[in-house]
């Protein structure tokens, strides 16, 4: 287990060195004079050679990664070119609020996702069973974003009941996170379902049954905490997908987190906050892979580590 | 029975909506009623009516003629980004997983960084630095999509060069690429088959998404993603909330026919995929 831990650390170095690659790169693989592109159209040449010096652009590319590297280090992602602010203290800022939705939409999406996949395998091809895998369907055919607006027409225009926009107290939090966890609901129950039906066709759920336990209790207790574990797999693969769609839900409920910044940024050619937000979003989901990776080992001891 | 039943209908369904949506794409100027591009400012945020089924956009222009024109700009959009991450992503899996060792190691480490960056993510990275529009879109959702390949088509491979017939061929001497060609890419058919329907379920959402968020097809192409933006940006949701809902429902139907078919060719191809792909 323990050297399982550390080849996966050690894994983990290359990619992030990847990771730091690619996101150098952003601003070197700009078409045309990446100084150009910094400094805006109607620059004048003096401000063009400045920002040329600035962020080293006149140096060979080797020392260029070299000095992006030191500066990382020692937490300098340069400056945002809207705000002039440092990278770090805008990109960090917006990390949280980034991270609250995420880690709401995930424990609204287990919990309801395993909920109703028990249900529906509990109580196969039943009214609810077909409904829910139906729901199920549409949740995770409709675009996120689309969800989104539809709620808020709904919930927010029509009804009046919950914000539309921005991030305050909890009733703000309500329909970014469930638009957000709409298409992890829908797998994890359609998966559940899946992996309880099968669990539940095992000999020793049959036994559990023959000793006469309550059928509540051989599904809670004997099936589900053997089908956990595959469960488990695919809750760990979501929070790329959970990231992945936190760039469009912030988008469309103005959420100040990271991936709205992202897109602002792209859209105002403000490349360094580009650089320092999708850095931090890779590098996050790095480490939220590396800690999934190893609570598995301690969750299944079955895992081989080979 | 029930069950089969119902899991062959809705395989059924699902090809039902593609081709639905093929036929749109094929005969967009002749099953829409209008010129998609032709604005009026005096018909602008129409609900719907007889004279414009689904109503207008904020410049006037027919919705249900702009959603059937935006059938040929998604499909177009997904087909080439699933087909850019194909011709890629197959060739480096199935070298990768056949020769294993150090070419392995090298290609699986850069699958790592390529998959560091979660879902449409590096689409956006790439769209950064090629700048906003229809085919950087693309080329960005096919370039996202490489690692996927790469990682299906490796495992397909990785379990298929320890069979006997790979072993016999080998014994007569065949050649590393001529045992590829002819005995391991046949017996990959069905997942890369599979993983394709599936992706262009997600290829059709990422599209959108980038247009949506003003990224991949600029105005005034009538793609859906882009459409739904255009309706958000111009505070059009309270006032003429047909221009938002349309183009989703376009967008969820089409995924839908594709996740139901792909889920369909998985359970008749190659059940063994169930929980993988």
């Amino acid at each position: 287990m323990i050297q399982y831990a550390i080849r996966r650390l050690l894994l983990a170095v290359p990619t992030l060195l990847g990771v730091s690659m690619l996101v150098f790169g952003i601003l070197r693989m700009l078409p045309g004079d990446p100084a150009t592109a910094l400094a805006g159209v109607h620059a004048t040449q003096e401000v063009v050679e400045r920002i040329r010096a600035e962020h080293g652009l006149d140096k060979p590319i080797h020392l260029q990664y070299l000095g992006f590297m030191k500066d990382l280090f020692r937490g300098n992602l340069g400056k945002s070119i809207r705000t002039a602010l440092p990278v770090t203290t805008e990109v960090v800022s917006r990390l949280i609020p980034t991270l609250e939705l995420t880690a709401v939409s995930m424990v609204l999406a287990v919990l309801l996702g395993v909920i109703v996949g028990v249900i529906s395998a509990a109580k196969p091809y039943t009214v609810f069973d077909y409904g829910s895998m139906l729901g199920a369907l549409v949740g995770l055919s409709a675009p996120v974003f689309w969800l989104g607006l539809m709620l808020m027409l709904l919930f927010s225009l029509q009804l009046g009941w919950l914000p539309a926009a921005g991030r305050g107290d909890f009733r703000h939090l309500i329909l970014p996170s469930v638009t957000l966890a709409a298409s992890s609901v829908a797998l994890i129950a359609r998966f559940t379902r899946s992996t309880m039906l099968e669990v539940l066709r095992s000999e020793y759920i049959a036994t559990a049954r023959a000793k006469g336990l309550r059928e509540s209790r051989v599904i809670l207790r004997h099936a589900l905490s053997n089908a956990m574990i595959p469960i488990l797999t695919i809750i760990g693969l979501r929070f790329g997908a959970l990231l992945s769609g936190a760039v469009l839900t912030e988008n469309v409920f103005a959420w100040p987190g990271v991936g709205r910044l992202v897109v602002d940024s792209i859209s105002a050619r403000d490349y360094p906050v580009v650089q320092g937000a999708v850095l931090m979003i890779a590098v996050s989901f790095v480490f939220i892979n590396l800690v999934v990776d190893l609570l598995y080992g301690v969750v299944n001891p079955r895992i081989r580590y080979d | 029975m029930l069950k089969r039943l119902v899991k062959h209908k809705l395989a059924i369904l699902g090809a039902l909506i593609v081709l639905a949506f093929l036929v749109a794409a094929a005969f967009a100027p002749y099953l829409a009623p209008r010129d998609p591009l032709k604005s009026s400012l005096r018909e602008a945020r129409k609900p719907p009516s007889p004279t414009y089924p689904l109503g207008t956009d904020h410049l006037g222009r027919d919705l249900l003629s702009r959603i059937i024109f935006g059938t040929r700009v998604s499909l177009l959009m997904a087909v080439i980004s699933v087909g850019i991450g194909l011709a890629v992503g197959t060739p480096v899996g199935a070298l990768s997983g056949f020769y294993g060792g150090a070419t392995d190691m090298v290609t699986q480490r850069i699958v790592d960084i390529m998959m560091a960056f979660p879902g449409i993510l590096l689409a956006i990275v790439v769209v950064a630095v090629l700048g906003p529009g229809l085919w950087n879109a693309m080329l960005a959702v096919g370039i996202s999509f490489v690692p996927t390949y790469v990682r299906v088509v490796r495992g397909a491979v990785l379990e298929l060069r320890e069979r006997e017939f790979v072993e016999a061929s080998r014994a007569t001497g065949a050649s590393g690429l001529h045992i590829i060609v002819r005995h391991i890419m046949p017996n990959c058919i069905a997942p890369i088959i599979v993983l394709s329907t599936l992706q262009m379920a997600s290829a059709i959402l990422w599209a959108a998404g980038l247009g949506y968020l003003g990224l991949g097809a600029q105005p005034p192409t009538p793609e859906w993603g882009a459409m739904l933006g255009e309706g958000y940006n111009y505070g059009m949701i309270r006032v003429a909330p047909h221009v938002t809902i349309f183009p989703g429902v376009a967008i969820a139907l089409a995924v839908l026919g594709f996740n139901l078919l792909g889920d369909g060719l998985r359970d008749a191809l190659d059940p063994r995929l169930r929980g993988r792909l």
